[in-house]
């Protein structure tokens, strides 16, 4: 939602960045104000994995120019730890595997430093398990799951859920949410919608990577990007969504071009 | 430089210094044993690189220190060693730089169970024990057995009579206290037919000088026996470990053994397991080593007869400049047919000057078999840190986490919980301190 008093929560300023040589970003601009839920579409290969994770601090990736301010702060002095204390959340498009993990463990653990962090109380095991049963309940996922590894054995959809269960306990200012519906069946799609929707507020933002306007139902965007070759090259609102549903990419690509030859 | 083999000599008479002062045991056979190992030391020497057996394990260093026996034995008060019981094992023979301590420990002698010193053993049940003690290890070319051998009077004595369950675990407790010794630690173990007994065999310090220590362990299982032997090395960091274990398990027989390794500069442990028909075993191990430790783990599972099955996961942690070695033999024999093996070698380094040496062997002679190995070497997995950073914790967090997990499946499998506990403890601590 759009509110009239929001907070500047995360300016990207043409941002580069290069992974083994490579150039994947090419001057890359967004803005999110807290309250504001934003859509990334694009094709495959465009870059939007590339920046959920720059995002997040994964080391694979140089940046090679532009900025990135997160509440006031630039987010490249932070480590990937400190940007999740400071509240950047990301719902990784394939969550990993961790054999030997308890996933109970991981998640009281992560939740009690997070908590350390800023300034609040740990949970005991046992109120821990409260809390997070609790949460688990918002997702519909059975218990069952704290007792496995992290993420081993768990199916697509199953990966995804575990990953908004974070989200939930997490509590973070800007979430990005890479992909969060591939592979999620129709009731699941609705089920962590669902939970994502209870989660948003006027305080955080939500960035959403999808290929499908399916999702945009359920989680109602006010912004919606079109990314193509390391860049956004348009933004529109979420009505943007159904006539790339309906005529693809191309056009996209094709205005754009023509707009920047005006430009020149 | 001189010679090799003189430094051989002149060590090994040395370290035999000791042993013509034992008491003359009033068993011949015994006393016979004893005249042989003595023989065989005289014939053999110390293994250097050259052996193929010891070839990425230099114990040259251990052969410039002057260890000598025991000559004096302190005096331990329980409160000195609490902290090394076992909640769920009160049952405990505790030997003091090798030398039992009857005032510490509180053994069995009860419907035919003994768990008892040797020496006390001796009256009740030398015609059981004669076919196995000195039987099962092959003391005859391996320096190291064959040296304990020749100092062998006492042990600690585990005899389970047929059909009868041990339950409560047994804890072997060796610990040293003095720097300079040399001990020999010796422990026999019989489960007859259809009996079941667990068993801690666990070596501690209460000092950090350099000390060795010699052990030999003999068990034997007989038709549809089960063993559970826990074995745990925690000496002092500068402690030199050498120790050879024969398993022998007759038919339907079933043996569970979890070693782990955390202590000594330089360890070395030999564990020989022969199967006859039906029987099953478990060998898992875990060595956790960093400094400039070295840790050697040779095995070597012996599929005689067919129908056996031989699992193992052997993994080793490895920081600083530390050294693992893991050589894991699977024999199956010609007649071993249908025999089912496993056997998995997972190696984490966690510095640039870690080192591992790990050799899967199998020597196959037998044509319907099911046999698998493997062995992987990496590092931790950058992504996986990456996950874990990016949910809050440090870098260092994320690292210790992913190694403790990766030791704790082993650990895991020791049945005894409150020493599970306390080892995954050490695990914690062990990688908490390494990064
Ligand atoms: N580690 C890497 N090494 C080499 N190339 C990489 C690496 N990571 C990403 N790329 C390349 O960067 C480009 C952008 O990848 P990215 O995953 O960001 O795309 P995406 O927009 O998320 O695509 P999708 O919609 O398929 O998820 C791709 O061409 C990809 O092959
Ligand atoms: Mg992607």
């Amino acid at each position: 939602m759009i509110y009239q008093d929001s907070r500047l929560l995360l300016e990207v300023r043409g941002l580069c960045a290069t992974v083994n040589g490579t150039e994947i970003l090419k001057g890359l601009d967004l803005t999110v104000r807290s309250g504001e839920v934003h859509a990334i579409m694009g094709p495959n290969g465009s870059g939007k994995s590339t920046f959920s994770k720059i995002l997040a601090g994964h080391s694979a990736y140089e940046v090679t120019g532009g900025t990135v301010m997160f509440e006031g702060q630039n987010l490249f002095d932070l480590a990937p730890e400190e940007r999740a204390r400071a509240g950047v959340f990301l719902a990784f498009q394939y969550p990993i595997e961790i054999p030997g993990v308890g996933n109970s463990q991981f998640l009281r653990l992560t939740y009690n430093t997070v908590q350390t962090h800023r300034g609040k109380e740990e949970l005991d095991p046992l109120e821990f398990d409260d809390f997070v049963r609790e949460k688990m309940k918002l997702l519909e996922m059975s218990p069952d799951f704290l007792e496995r590894s992290v993420n081993e054995g768990f199916s697509g959809g199953e990966k995804k859920r575990n990953e908004i269960l974070q989200m939930a306990m997490l509590d973070p200012r800007l979430a990005i949410l890479d992909e969060t519906d591939s592979g999620l069946d129709i009731d699941a799609l609705r089920i962590v919608a669902n939970g994502v929707n209870q989660l948003a507020n006027k305080d955080n933002a939500i960035v959403m990577v999808t290929h499908y306007q399916r999702l945009l139902n359920y989680i109602v965007p006010d912004y919606v990007h079109v990314m193509e070759a390391g860049r956004i090259i348009k933004t529109g609102g979420k009505e943007l969504a159904f006539e790339l549903e309906t005529r693809g990419y191309d056009w996209v690509g094709v205005e754009h071009k023509a707009a920047t030859r005006a430009a020149v | 430089m001189s010679a090799p083999g003189t430094i051989n000599a002149g060590y090994l008479e040395s370290l035999l210094a000791g042993q013509p002062h034992l008491p003359v045991s009033p068993l011949a056979w015994l006393n016979a044993l004893r005249a042989e190992a003595v023989e065989r030391v005289g014939a053999l020497t110390v293994p250097t690189l050259r052996d193929e057996e010891w070839r990425f394990t230099d114990i040259s260093l251990l052969t410039k220190m002057p260890f000598h026996p025991v000559r004096t034995t302190i005096s331990l008060q329980a409160a000195d060693i609490g902290r090394f019981y076992i909640e769920e094992a009160a049952t405990r023979l505790v030997f003091v730089d090798g030398v039992y301590a009857p005032q510490l420990s509180s053994g069995i002698t009860d419907s035919g169970v003994a768990v008892i010193n040797l020496e006390a053993g001796f009256g009740a049940h030398a015609a059981v024990i004669e076919p196995y003690l000195g039987r099962l290890t092959e003391f005859r070319d391996n320096v190291f057995a064959a040296l304990n051998t020749a100092f062998l009077h006492d042990a600690a004595l585990i005899v389970v009579p047929r059909d009868i369950s041990v339950a409560v675990p047994v804890h072997l407790l060796f610990i040293a206290t003095q720097k300079d010794v040399v001990s020999y630690p010796r422990c026999l173990l019989l489960a007859e037919s259809g009996s079941a007994v667990t068993v801690i065999e666990d070596y501690v310090s209460l000092q950090e000088d350099a000390y060795f220590t010699n052990a030999v362990t003999e068990i034997a299982l007989v038709d549809n026996a089960r063993v559970n032997h826990i074995r745990v090395q925690r000496e002092g960091a500068k402690a030199f470990h050498i120790a050879n274990c024969a398993v022998s398990l007759a038919r339907a027989s079933n043996y569970q053994s979890v070693s782990v390794a955390f202590g000594a500069r330089i360890s070395r442990y030999n564990l020989n397991v022969q199967l006859a028909e039906e029987a099953e075993c478990a060998v898992d191990g875990l060595a956790l080593i960093s400094g400039r430790q070295l840790a050697d783990t040779h095995t070597c599972i012996d599929h005689a007869k067919p129908h056996a099955v031989s699992h193992q996961m052997h993994k080793c942690i490895v920081g600083g400049s530390a050294h693992a070695v893991f050589n894991g033999k699977i024999k199956v024999r010609q007649d071993a047919q249908r025999t089912d093996s496993r056997q998995s070698s997972r190696n984490l380094l966690l510095t640039s000057k870690a080192h591992v040496d790990t050799k899967p062997q199998l020597e196959i002679f037998a044509d319907d078999v099911k046999c698998t190995h493997g062995a992987t070497i990496g590092q931790l997995d950058n992504e996986e840190v990456f996950y874990l950073q990016s949910r809050g914790l440090s870098e260092t967090a994320a690292r210790n986490m992913l190694t403790y997990a990766f030791g704790a499946e082993i650990i895991e499998r020791i049945p005894i919980s409150s020493l599970k506990c306390q080892l995954e403890q050490t695990v914690l601590e062990q990688t908490t301190t390494q990064s």
